[in-house]
């Protein structure tokens, strides 16, 4: 059996493609004199360049973290490019008709086509490339109901009195190794803003693609969502097959006001590396949501790309009766490494948190869930529930649990359960014997495993990611 | 249908088929019994492809296609269901997807258009009524917290769906009450249409009350020592087996 499942996971890797696009790289190397450069390129306003530049001198004090459950050599931080753009984007088009049309190709390729009229409906879409926003869907109806969804390079100039209020203060620029590096050198990202009372009227997605050699990706994620609104928004990822690894580490920032709701859905399938775990990209993100009282905020991941991931989206639950809930599939084969999880930290009165976590380990992979369950001394009532299932195809993977609990105050409730399971001999042989080949029946086993998590995204996207761990599972059956 | 040529196969390093010679032509219902350990369970599993049962020697012939050069799904496609004795859980995928996606996988394989999921759903819904399951049963994981006799009655319903050509019913009795043996029996006779073949591995005579075979075969230590018509069986409930190592130290 596990000659047959090995064969159905040698996964093809389908957004693996180059694009031939000319782009503006700097040398690679960072310093104080890049960022200024970089600021001066994104014509940035003084007191962001010294943002950045704060972010900076914070990170040179830093060290890199390696108390994850994870292994790869050292990233030599002055071998990596810290911008990259198309040039045909220097001269900011107006419209989707002055963009260069390879680069609208290559999103057509990975099937998120941008011109608005075949997009799916009622999705904006955000499409970040190497380290610019090409274009950004929808603008107008959104601006309508009064939401602000621009690429946050724009954001800084048009609304700085916004960014200057919220950027840096659910992830403060100090606020590990990684997020300092994004904090002065992100290039660019989303930005959203949802008025009072606003149930923002469509989808919102942002897709990031890098495209370039040797660069890293540090995009910037901010979302504000005023008293009593409400958003759902997904971003996607993908990223070439190349044979060296690339660093990707972003900040993403959830503001819930009261009363506010914020779905933030992750689909993530950077390029895994090969069967050996030569290649693929370094996934370390800092995501992080702040909730005021009765605000509600709810990460939906599903992982599937990456050669090492170290992501832990929180929540913050500051407000009384505030709500944080974290659905997580985190899929790993070949040689990649996950150490992933979530921060639920309850600090006002009543507050509930909900984890599920799935975790499927194949091939020689590693994948680890790292959570902490924080009940602050103000955290009257709170309760948590987390259930951390982990499903092993194989006997060569690995599945790993480090729960951590802390509790303050006595009238707070944990729960934790806990379980691991394998793909068995006994199920591939029912499923192949009702006419399924070994491929279809994995795929449909892990399938089954993650369904508490895919319902939870949007339905458009829990389609997307069904298929997306299918593909993942794809292979030649010999 | 299947004609079975001298078939020796082991588990691992026990040989536990040492010769068996069996024909099965369309529409027979044929009746295996025999004491635990006689080779009964092995009998399916061979004949299905189940890893880690391996064919030492002999050939078995289905449709004029050698069964043993094929995959487990190939042999399933071409026709061959087995109910399971001990059916396995598959947490979260339904019923209803699972049999989807085995109804059409097998019409794939036919060169047929995918049912749709109107149609799918009323194939379903019969296939329900005939077993007597409620229909959110469909809704539910594959077998996942069901009783004994529902995992039972969910074969055969598996088997009225899937309308293979020839269904072998491993122990579909055991652990069945009277009304549950019947229903079983009732989806079983619905299935007879002078072309379908079964086999029906049962140790007892019980479920072929209900299921009336047209040859009784008696497997003992891997090999068919003793066959005949349903007289056969109820011999075999009168006497049990002790009478197979009678005959072996006489």
């Amino acid at each position: 059996m596990s000659e047959q499942i090995d064969q159905a996971l040698k996964r093809k890797y389908d957004a693996g493609f180059v694009s031939e696009i000319e782009s503006e790289t700097f040398p690679p190397g960072l310093d104080e004199d890049v960022i200024r450069r970089l600021s001066a390129m994104k014509d940035e306003p003084e007191w962001m360049t010294e943002w950045r530049l704060q972010a900076y001198r914070k990170w040179l004090k830093m060290e890199e973290p390696d108390w994850a459950h994870v292994d790869y050599p050292k990233v030599d931080y002055q071998s990596i490019s810290y911008y990259s753009a198309p040039k045909s984007m220097k001269d900011k088009p107006k419209s989707l008709d002055e963009v260069d049309p390879e680069l609208l190709r290559t999103y057509e390729k990975l099937g998120i086509p941008l011109h608005e009229q075949e997009m799916l409906a009622g999705v904006a879409v955000d499409a970040v490339f190497d380290s610019v926003s090409v274009v950004t869907t929808f603008r107008e109806k959104l601006e309508e109901a009064g939401v602000i969804f621009c690429p946050i390079s724009e954001a800084i100039k048009k609304y700085p009195e916004l960014v200057k209020k919220y950027l840096g203060t659910v992830v403060p620029k100090g606020d590990n190794y990684f997020a300092a590096l994004n904090s002065a050198v992100f290039t660019d990202g989303s930005f959203v803003y949802i008025p009072k009372g606003v149930r923002c009227p469509m989808e919102l997605s942002t897709y990031f693609r890098i495209n370039e050699q040797n660069t890293g990706q540090f995009e910037r994620t901010l979302i504000v969502a005023e008293e009593g609104s409400y958003v759902s928004y997904l971003e996607g990822c993908t990223a070439p097959q190349r044979d060296e690894n690339q660093l990707h580490a972003a900040v993403v920032e959830l503001v819930a006001l009261d009363d506010a709701e914020i779905k933030y859905s992750t689909v993530q399938n950077w390029y895994p590396g090969d069967e050996d775990g030569k290649g693929g990209i370094y996934n370390f993100v800092t995501k992080r949501g702040l909730c005021e009282k009765n605000a509600k905020i709810s990460w939906t991941q599903v992982e599937t790309g990456s050669a090492v991931t170290w992501k832990y989206p929180s929540c913050i639950l500051k407000g009384d009766n505030s709500v944080g809930e974290f659905y997580s599939v985190a899929l790993t084969r070949g040689k990649q490494q996950a150490d992933t999880g979530t921060k639920m930290i309850h600090l006002g009165k009543n507050t509930k948190s909900t984890i599920i976590s799935k975790g499927i380990s194949a091939g020689r992979s590693n994948n680890a869930y790292r959570g902490l369950v924080r009940m602050g001394p103000g955290a009257e009532g709170a309760r948590n529930f987390t259930e951390c299932d982990s499903l092993l195809i194989g006997d060569q993977c690995g599945a790993h649990t480090f729960p951590y609990i802390e509790s303050s105050n006595p009238t707070a409730i944990v729960e934790h359960e806990a379980t691991t399971s394998k793909v068995s001999d006994d199920q591939l042989f029912l499923c192949q014997q009702r006419g399924l080949d070994p491929e279809k029946a994995v795929s449909m086993i892990v399938n089954g495993f993650c369904k508490e998590v895919f319902r939870e995204l949007p339905m458009e996207f829990a389609v997307e990611a069904g298929k997306l761990l299918e593909i993942s599972l794809e292979g030649s059956v010999g | 249908m299947l004609s079975i040529k001298d078939l020796h196969a082991r588990v691992e390093d026990t040989t536990i088929l040492k010769g068996l010679n069996l024909d099965i032509k369309p529409g027979e219902v044929h009746a295996i019994m025999g004491p635990n350990g006689a080779g009964k369970s092995t009998l399916g599993y061979v004949l299905s492809g189940r890893e880690g049962y391996d064919v030492e020697s002999g050939s078995a012939d289905f449709d004029g296609k050698d069964l043993f050069d094929m995959e487990v799904e190939e042999r399933a496609q071409a026709g061959l269901f087995l109910a399971f004795q001990y059916p396995v859980e598959i947490p979260g995928v339904s019923n209803m997807e699972f049999m989807k996606e085995s109804v059409n996988a097998m019409r794939e394989a036919r060169g047929e258009a995918a049912l749709s999921s109107a149609e799918f759903l009323k194939k379903a819904k019969e296939a329900c009524k005939q077993v007597e399951l409620p229909l959110d049963f469909l809704k539910r994981g594959v077998n996942e917290g069901f009783s004994g006799g529902e995992k039972k009655r969910n074969e055969i319903m598996q088997m009225i769906m899937l309308e293979p050509k020839l269904a072998i019913l491993d122990e579909s009795d055991s652990g069945l009450d009277v009304d549950a043996l019947q229903v079983v029996a009732k989806g079983v006779n619905s299935q007879r249409d002078g072309k379908r073949s079964f086999i029906v591995v049962t140790h007892y005579q019980r479920l072929l009350d209900y299921i009336e075979p047209d040859y009784v075969h008696i497997l003992s230590k891997g090999k068919i020592v003793k066959s005949g018509g349903p007289e056969l069986a109820k011999e075999v409930e009168a006497s049990g087996y002790a009478w197979l190592k009678e005959g072996e130290s006489a």
